[in-house]
């Protein structure tokens, strides 16, 4: 019965799972009890539609009933204040919701949410997940529109708008002003320049060519203040840190074409180039625009802030626990942990035993076991028994803030990139300068008169918009490219330089693992066949939220009278009689039998009867499915593939081994790893890191090139240049084949632009280039640069 | 030709109206999502909008089964 699909989300269905609905007239399969309960809220409020007009299975549903009180907590008003806003009775939001995948969630959610009673509005932003709800308080409550998508599979957190975000809408906004400005300036430019050139053939009346000049220059003003002031007021900024860039010549051409020609109106003679100075500014802005989009898909994609840390905890005061917002806590604070809560902050555990999930901050896959007196870290995760915590540190002091600090450190550390399009940029304009200088001293030998004229169209002529819409348009086709295979580039130097790249460094748990536990192997010690031991242990584990326990498959049918021990493991009953499964001390504990030695060093889980051992079973992290070809790509494309790894386990070597890296650094705390870093960099190697981690985080600030995972936390990705969405590692290759073909493209662009400068410049410098030549020659040379960008695409 | 003297200015004019349209449609968010409203439109979610007896034959016959 293997190999069924959940009809929800698509994961296959695993073996002994036997989890049913009745869906659209048809009885469906499902992975788990949580999709089965999505599956049956969208069913019951008649939008099955939706399992029709998707087009990406959905995120597998969490089973956890914990959220239930966390959202009742959006309900106070002290906590609601933070993120949303009022008018009379009507309140609004925006939630950031997980689990997006294609354009029928919007769909669902929106159908969905419009049922509830007193529901106003609401809008689902696919592009950035987020949602907007406005809701009359009277009739509803904010925490019932979060059980509403949580019902339905997805996972609702409130967003507030960030500085950043705000920003950088700001500048979105106003870069499509610029560029809507420039193009209806341009269009209408276009068309009076169209009448000045048949005039320059048939004939025209001066005083209709003055007038129509006297319009162009009207129309073509604010293009140039306006739309065209980026460019100034970066050129301006570069002229005084000595550093030139593309933006300086661009400013010059600008300026000059622009000046020249008002002054041709004014005086009725000369040229005017305002058809150019408008194309060439929208050419521009576009470039640009499209470079700014690719810019902020970071934002979108990192889910911006709330990430790690909670925003209330259970303070112990005045003899209860009550809610605080996380800032306020104090040192010496009592504070209580549920189980699937995240610790706030540093502190001592004071009363009861819990199991520790640290894996975000130590890259160890397995979970501690925390008793009383044990410090624990804030940002970890309290997995199964509530504990009461003493805080002892706070702020810039946490674990947490201490790697953040050596972000900082890092980042300094990282190799400059050097711009191929800047480098280039610099040389060219003093070779323009100097050329429009010595070609006008050279006229004013031969004709005095002609002189300026024709200094001004050198300068058009070579202004360098294919050369400036070289790189962006080449890495703008790349970008969207690469995003189909699963990366979303969040800063734009990364194809520039992923092709010098020498060596690439893994993460192992959560990066080439899964970071999800399976059972490896089951070793039988009795008549149990593997199937009835198999489905003994999915009874008991199926009444943990262990992350161990995950690894069994599920089913309905659970023990009865389930006792869970911290640390140690779970007992209960199936069909009146007793059975142990955990650790081999707790089983030894349990059964009397003492010492009990497992098969091997990996970690095994054991399943006894009240007096005796039934079978071991191994727990591991599984390997992403594609990680060994990955791996062995890399290596056939001569790259330096290394390990880099906080876990100390035996397992560590096992799975390089298994992987072929034969570099491997287990062990490793954060700095450890930047150590290893900057080992690697002082002996020349160009840097590749991918990690997913707390603990990745400063090496991902200082490797060359950075790729996050998708489930990686949220600093992680706004640290990082890539994000891997799908969690496929052969996309890291794809990455290299299009980074190489994108870096050959601008290549390509430059040598052209170049080129056509060089045919036209001595053209212009002798004075055979009218206005309009001039300008079909420019947009002739840009679309070519376009068209061979757009080459990219087909990759 | 003197009739250009006098269109110049009015298609100026049009102009204006045109950046001012567009300004306050970029400030007013219209521009913010570029896909969400491109996907919507092909949902067929209109059943209820259609007279009964235009309705497709699935959609009758589902509440029985229920």
């Amino acid at each position: 019965m293997s190999n069924t699909a959940c009809y929800h989300c698509g994961e296959i269905v695993p073996d002994n799972t036997n989890i049913q609905a009745v869906i659209d007239h048809e009885d469906r399969e499902f992975c788990c009890i949580g999709c089965q309960a999505v599956a049956i809220t969208i069913s019951g409020a008649g939008l099955e539609n939706y399992y029709q007009f998707r087009t990406k299975n959905a995120v597998q549903a969490t089973d956890n009933r914990e959220l239930q009180e966390k959202y009742a907590l959006y309900d106070d008003e002290s906590v609601q204040q933070k993120f949303c806003s009022y008018q009379d009775n009507v309140a609004s939001a925006t939630l950031l919701v997980k689990g997006i995948t294609c354009a029928a969630c919007v769909w669902l959610i929106e159908k969905h949410l419009e049922k509830l009673q007193g529901l106003v509005d609401v809008r689902v932003n696919l592009t950035t997940h987020r949602v907007t709800v406005s809701w009359d308080t009277t009739q509803l409550k904010l925490s019932e529109i979060f059980f509403a998508i949580d019902a339905i599979g997805y996972n609702a957190e409130p967003w507030k708008a960030n500085r950043v975000a705000q920003e950088q809408q700001k500048e979105s906004h106003t870069a499509l002003v610029r560029l809507g400005i420039a193009g209806i300036g341009m269009m209408q430019v276009m068309m009076m320049a169209n009448a000045l050139y048949f005039g320059y053939y048939t004939g025209i009346d001066e005083s209709y060519e003055a007038f129509i000049r006297w319009a162009s220059l009207f129309l073509s003003t604010p293009v140039v203040l306006y739309s065209a002031f980026p460019f100034f007021n970066a050129a301006f900024r570069d002229l005084k840190t000595k550093h030139l860039t593309m933006d300086v010549p661009v400013s010059i051409a600008i300026a000059l074409a622009y000046s020249a020609s008002i002054w041709a109106t004014f005086q009725g003679g000369g040229e005017v180039y305002f058809d150019s100075v408008c194309m060439f500014t929208f050419f521009l802005l576009l470039g640009r625009y499209f470079e700014m989009k690719v810019r902020h898909q970071n934002s979108q994609a990192t889910n911006d802030l709330i990430g790690l840390m909670p925003n209330s905890t259970l303070v112990y005061t005045d003899g209860e626990y009550l809610i605080t917002p996380t800032e306020q806590i104090k040192v010496g604070d009592q504070i209580l942990v549920k189980s699937g809560h995240t610790i706030p902050s540093d502190g001592r555990v004071i009363e009861g035993s819990a199991d520790i999930d640290e894996s975000a901050l130590t890259g160890e896959y397995l979970p501690v076991n925390k008793k009383e007196g044990d410090s624990v870290m804030g940002g970890t995760v309290c997995l199964d028994h509530p504990i009461v915590i003493e805080i002892t540190t706070v702020g810039h002091q946490n674990t947490l803030n201490l790697v953040v600090e050596l972000i900082n450190q890092a980042e300094s550390s990282k190799p400059r990139i050097a711009r191929i399009a800047d480098t280039i940029a610099s040389r060219f304009v003093a070779a323009v300068l100097i050329t429009a200088v010595s070609v006008w001293s050279a006229w004013m030998f031969i004709d005095p008169d002609k002189a300026f004229w024709i200094a001004l169209s050198v300068l058009v002529v070579t202004c360098p918009c294919a050369l400036s819409l070289a790189t962006p348009t080449a890495i703008t086709a790349a970008t969207s490219s690469l995003k189909r295979s699963g990366l979303i580039i969040t800063s734009t130097h990364v194809l520039e330089t992923l092709p010098t790249t020498t060596d690439v460094l893994f993460d192992k748990t959560g990066t080439l693992t899964k970071g999800k536990l399976s059972i490896a192997e089951t070793k039988l010690t009795s008549q149990l066949s593997e199937q009835e031991a198999l489905n003994l242990a999915a009874q008991l584990e199926g009444s943990s939220e262990h992350p161990i326990a995950r690894a069994f498959p599920k089913t309905q049918q659970l023990a009865q009278d389930v006792e869970i021990t911290a640390g140690g493991g779970l007992s209960g009953t199936v069909n009146g009689e007793q059975y142990h499964i955990g650790h081999s001390q707790f089983i030894g504990n349990k059964t009397g039998l003492g010492d009990i030695t497992l098969p091997d060093h990996n970690h095994w889980v054991v399943l006894s009867n009240s007096s005796k051992v039934l079978a071991f079973f191994k727990v591991e992290d599984t390997k992403r499915s594609d990680a060994e070809h990955a791996i062995s790509s890399l290596k056939a494309q001569n790259l330096g593939v290394h390990m880099l790894t906080g876990d100390r386990s035996h397992s560590a070597q096992l799975m390089a081994k298994e992987l072929g890296i034969e570099n491997v650094h287990s062990g490793l705390t954060p700095e450890g790893k930047l150590e290893q870093l900057a080992h690697l960099h002082k002996n020349g190697h160009k840097t590749l890191m991918i990690g997913d981690g707390i603990n990745d985080i400063p090496v991902l600030a200082s490797a060359g090139v950075s790729i996050a995972m998708n489930e990686a936390t949220d600093l992680a990705k706004t640290k990082s240049d890539m994000i891997l969405m799908n969690g496929q590692l052969g996309a890291i290759n794809k990455a290299f084949e299009i980074a190489r073909q994108c870096r050959r493209v601008i290549k390509q662009n430059l040598g052209w632009s170049l080129l056509y400068n060089l045919i036209a410049l001595p053209l212009a410098a002798t004075g055979f280039i009218p206005p309009w030549a001039a300008a079909i020659g420019m947009s002739a040379s840009s679309l070519v640069v376009v068209i061979n960008a757009l080459r990219l695409k087909k990759i | 030709m003197d009739s250009i003297l006098f269109l110049i200015p009015v298609s100026i004019i049009f102009l204006t109206i045109a950046v001012i349209t567009l300004v306050w449609n970029i400030k007013s968010g219209q521009f913010d999502d570029m896909e969400t409203p491109a996907h919507k439109i092909l949902f067929d979610d209109d059943e209820d909008l259609l007279p009964d007896d235009a309705k497709p034959q699935k959609k009758t016959e589902q509440p029985s089964d229920k």
